[in-house]
């Protein structure tokens, strides 16, 4: 007697099987075609196309292309974009690391230690904007106040192109309690067992740091390296609303020239070719990242 | 194992020679150092929210006041009824939490039912495309901002919530996928075979065992969707063209192309962004922390 009656037993259990799973995966890999697939497609039309949104495409073979590289701002942009990115992930990194090591002590009322680590990293990134920019504010913005008040001197943050990077690197640092929450499960995550043997055959804080500690934590330190590139090199929101780019471009991020190039000087076609731009400098970056810093990470179980 | 492990195991002998003494000062002192730098980084990291709330509730004069004081006198309340009004943001509001909420709806309900395909049926091509859900959680999302725009103006949807809503509904995002994924499989199989045996169908099994066990995760993963929905700008401000249709983040991003806006409305307004936040992750804690590290979300 078949278990179930009509289709099923006409079937096999793994073809009811596959046509289950397919049914749940359904969902998934429709979204797969309709946003990832189709604008992929799209992207390449357009990337041989001149459209302003108004007129038809035109097509134009591989001049957006070669305006790539007789673009003058293209090479702003670029440099704005790497120098945050290469100075904001890996300062982010130590200070979040820092962070965990600080916020992994068991005292009384280290909970609310961790809450005021990590709240920053949750304020909606408007807001977030509109604060800072009142803390960057060069006449009466905090920072400001601190610095005159040890004696220094007013620091034009975001008037000066050389102090608007600076700038966003420190708001970044402000907001690295994701990462830091990473970092300090991965922590909690090292087995006592270690340091207690470490301890009996007399290592010191520092020797459990750098034989323990370190190599334990570099998968942790890996994820978030990648996943602080990703993100860097996608900063959006906080250069729209607080610099605009500026001053003299000096901000141009390249998801923010995308932007522009799209939705200001309706160049859509540019601005699909910057996208593939932006794609592929992210996967040469993430196969770099893979080959040199990957191998070296320690994994406790390989394999698993 | 690697030849890492070995080069530090031979590096670790290196450093056993050295013997301790005094531990227990060291111990001490280093414990107190650890409490004073908890202290002094702590100030820092609340320092810009004190700032900000004490600045709302300056008056004009006295926000641009040098030395600047810390408790406003006097204390103008106003300030937040005057933000708030400046600009329509029930409306905004309102316009938010329909966004949001079928945002968090199609997220819970879709991103679980994928899951529970790729976390408990056996099938063939489940590995390949787990691997396409592992490989879009690093697509950059910026590449698709063009095309997309150019798909949804096609289809019409410019200037309606459609864009913001709709593509929600297939698959709710590989984090989510993946996160609800690594949740179902610690549910033991015992459970669903048991209701197999008992005839119910994977549907039922999906629905009646898996989601009420499930509550944890899928509220993180509520959490986040609207957090994300809440705090987004790039989407509302490419697809929402009319003022009638802005989320509260488009409202409040509006207050910095108009050079009128003063400051103290312009910080009373980020307050009042900022306070749902703050009161959703008191009341929740341990779910974004849970949240966080299954899936390493947000940078």
């Amino acid at each position: 007697m078949p278990r179930r009656p009509a289709l099923g037993s006409r079937l096999t259990l793994s073809q009811r099987r596959t046509i289950m799973g397919y049914i749940f995966i359904g969902p998934f890999i429709l979204g797969v075609i309709f946003w990832v697939l189709i604008p992929a497609l799209v992207a390449l039309y357009l990337t041989f196309h001149s459209w302003n949104l108004i007129s038809a495409p035109r097509f134009v073979g591989f001049a957006n292309i070669e305006a790539l590289f007789r673009d003058p701002l293209l090479p702003q942009s670029l440099k704005a974009t790497f120098v945050y990115s290469f100075v904001s992930v890996p300062l982010g990194l130590i200070f979040s690391f820092f962070l965990a090591l600080l916020i992994n002590v068991r005292i009384p009322g280290i909970a609310i230690f961790r809450t005021i680590f990590y709240l920053p990293s949750i304020v909606p990134a408007v807001a977030n904007a509109l604060l800072w920019s009142w803390m960057f504010n060069t006449e009466f913005g905090l920072l400001n106040v601190f610095i005159r008040g040890l004696g220094g001197s007013k620091i034009p943050w975001l008037q000066d192109p050389g102090w608007a990077i600076p700038a966003l690197v420190v708001l970044s640092l402000w907001g690295v309690g994701g990462s830091m929450i990473i970092f300090l499960a991965g922590l909690q995550g090292i087995p006592d067992i270690y340091y207690e043997a470490a301890e009996i055959d007399g290592a010191g804080r520092w020797a459990k740091m750098r034989y323990i500690t370190l190599p334990m934590m570099s998968p942790i330190f890996f994820f978030n390296l990648v996943i602080g590139f990703i993100n860097s090199f996608q900063a959006f929101t906080l250069v729209y609303l607080i610099t605009d780019g500026g001053p003299q471009n000096s901000t141009l991020f390249l998801v923010l020239y995308i932007y522009r190039s799209a939705f200001t000087s309706l160049k859509m076609g540019y601005a699909a070719t910057l996208s593939w731009l932006l794609f592929f400098i992210l996967m040469v970056l993430s196969f770099i990242v893979f080959k040199y810093i990957g191998s070296r990470v320690y994994y406790e179980n390989p394999g698993d | 194992m690697s030849s890492m492990d070995t080069a530090s195991e031979q590096a670790f002998d290196v450093q056993l020679a050295p013997a301790r003494d005094r531990r227990g000062n060291n111990d001490l002192l280093w414990r107190w150092l650890t409490v004073i730098t908890l202290l002094v980084m702590a100030a820092i990291m609340l320092m810009p929210f004190v700032w900000l709330v004490s600045s709302s509730l300056k008056s004009q004069v006295q926000i641009f006041q040098y030395p600047p004081v810390w408790i406003p006198d006097p204390i103008r309340w106003e300030n937040y009824s005057n933000a708030l009004t400046y600009k329509p943001f029930g409306l905004y509001l309102r316009n938010t939490m329909i966004i949001v909420t079928l945002n968090v709806v199609a997220v819970v309900f879709t991103s679980s039912f994928c899951a529970y395909g790729f976390a408990r049926i056996r099938f063939w091509g489940r590995d390949f495309w787990f691997g396409i859900v592992i490989a879009t959680l690093f697509l950059p999302y910026a590449i698709t901002i063009v095309p997309s725009f150019i798909i949804f103006s096609r289809l019409g949807w410019v200037d309606t919530f459609l864009p913001l809503v709709v593509p929600q509904f297939f698959g709710g995002g590989a984090f989510n996928i993946f996160l609800l994924r690594q949740f179902f499989r610690t549910i033991p199989e015992e459970l669903a075979d048991a209701a197999r045996i008992d005839g119910c169908t994977e549907f039922g099994i999906y629905w009646r065992i898996m989601m009420p066990l499930a509550k944890p995760a899928l509220i993180t993963v509520a959490i986040f969707t609207f957090l994300n929905a809440w705090n987004d700008l790039l989407g509302p401000v490419i697809y929402l063209r009319s003022p009638d249709n802005f989320t509260v983040a488009a409202g409040l991003a509006s207050f910095r192309s108009v050079q009128d806006v003063s400051w103290d409305l312009q910080l009373a307004a980020s307050t009042a962004m900022i306070l749902p936040v703050i009161v959703l992750f008191f009341f929740s804690q341990r779910y974004f922390i849970k949240g966080i590290v299954m899936t390493g979300l947000k940078g």
